[in-house]
């Protein structure tokens, strides 16, 4: 056979080898084994821990960011109603004033008018008066300088000119 | 060029089996050879470049830690998830420990200095193989009484009757007696062949420019390319015999496990 030639045959194997290989390849098991490899499944189950983690804590902040946008959302309907319902307060209370204070000038202007129109009566009253006073004077003086010097202490029995007066007075009233 | 004539004719030629084996160091025989040093700066390498790789292992690893995660990572997901299942777990270490020793120590074939791989001599493929056969048969009978588990070996109930008596022995033979055989034979002879070609095509580069005759002296720049080609071919034999020899271990623990053969 000419793999034997020259002594050797590869196939027939070394028995100090096997057990170097033996041993070598134990010792490598052994530290790899017991060392190395639970490491390297704790690095991976910490990596797909952190991620998941990693996921997690993403889908709470978008919840949480979710349920704020609602809130908002929420608070900015509310605060929108609420100004609009102030501002028809607003009008209404502008309207309420408006009428106030249109209504106050109404009487104002009535109370001012009531108070022109009694002016006016009270000074009619009084210039009335006064007329007569002076219609009787000079109706006594007239007649006094047509009939004579001699009728003047007649008419000062006065009763003559508050007579004539009377009858002026109930003269009908249509001249008023 | 005269010194690679002289090189040339002190250059073993042909390469012979013989070239394979070495004398051992300091007069201890087989105890200390090449081989028997190659194996174990293997096992320091591999100690030392995991235990510093996964000595402060972070999230987001370092490179030595990416690549011994990725490693470890591959068998697991890639072997283990696949051939083996929800068992895997307890077979992963020792599958990743197969895979990366014999990986390295396929590599030293084309390491330059070491240029040969251990696994060319049989008694290191064999030595896996002989565990890896010890393991599957102990899982199987482990797992489901001796009885059962060889009876699961060799007997196939889906097959007729008649075909038996054909198929026990042939199942017996080649489950059993020859299973470690076939796996180390093929590990060895692949890194074997391997390291005949890159000798043929190296070696035979410097006896052909070393020739008398011209025109051979230019054929030698072929012979080198070729040489130069090998080794590139050689690094991806040496990784895909480690892949196939710790693929066809889960497969006969998977097979030990399973219920049904």
């Amino acid at each position: 056979m000419i793999l034997a030639q020259g002594g050797h045959n590869p196939l027939i194997p070394i028995w100090q080898e096997i057990v170097v290989g033996s041993i070598g390849f134990a010792l490598l098991c052994f530290v790899l084994i017991k060392f190395v490899f639970p490491k390297i499944e704790q690095s991976y189950q910490a990596r797909v821990e952190a991620i998941e983690g990693g996921l997690e804590r993403a889908q709470t902040a978008q919840a949480e960011a979710n349920t704020l946008l609602e809130q908002y959302k929420q608070q900015l309907a509310e605060a929108r109603a609420e100004a609009a319902s102030i501002r028809d307060e607003a009008r209404a209370d502008a309207g309420a004033i408006k009428d106030d204070i249109l209504a106050a000038a109404r009487e104002e202007q009535e109370r001012i008018i009531a108070a022109g129109r009694e002016q006016l009566t009270a000074d009619r009253q009084a210039l009335l008066h006064e007329l007569r006073t002076e219609l009787g004077t000079l109706s006594v003086e007239l007649a006094s300088r047509i009939v004579g010097e001699s009728l003047a202490d007649e008419a000062r029995k006065k009763g003559t000119v508050d007579r004539f007066l009377a009858e002026l007075e109930s003269a009908p009233a249509g001249r008023r | 060029m005269s010194d690679s004539i002289v090189l040339a004719q002190d250059l073993p030629w042909p390469p012979k089996v013989d070239d394979f084996f070495l004398d051992g160091l300091f007069g201890l025989d087989n105890w200390l050879t090449k081989f028997t040093l190659m194996v174990w700066l293997a096992v320091i390498v591999l100690i030392v470049l995991f235990t510093r790789a996964m000595r402060k292992p972070a999230l987001v690893p370092t490179r030595g830690q990416w690549f011994a995660e990725s490693v470890y990572g591959f068998v697991r997901d890639s072997i283990g998830k696949e051939i083996i299942g929800k068992d895997a777990h307890r077979f992963v270490p020792y599958l990743t420990v197969l895979f990366c020793f014999v990986a390295f120590t396929n590599i030293y074939g084309i390491i330059p200095l070491a240029q040969i791989s251990p696994n060319t001599h049989y008694a290191f493929p064999l030595t896996l193989a002989l565990i890896s056969y010890i393991m599957f048969n102990w899982v199987g009978i482990k797992k489901k009484g001796a009885a059962r588990h060889f009876k699961d070996m060799i007997y196939l109930p889906d097959a007729p009757m008649w075909l038996q008596p054909l198929l026990i022995p042939i199942e017996f033979i080649s489950n059993l007696v020859v299973r470690p055989v076939t796996l180390s034979v093929r590990l060895f002879a692949n890194m074997f062949a391997g390291h005949l070609i890159l000798l043929v095509f190296t070696v035979g580069g410097f006896m052909l420019l070393g020739a008398d005759n011209f025109a051979l002296k230019g054929v030698s720049v072929v012979s080198f390319l070729l040489a130069i080609a090998m080794t590139l071919f050689e690094a991806f034999v040496a990784i895909l015999q480690a892949y196939i020899f710790v693929l066809l271990s889960a497969t006969y623990i998977e097979g030990a496990l399973a219920e049904e053969h």
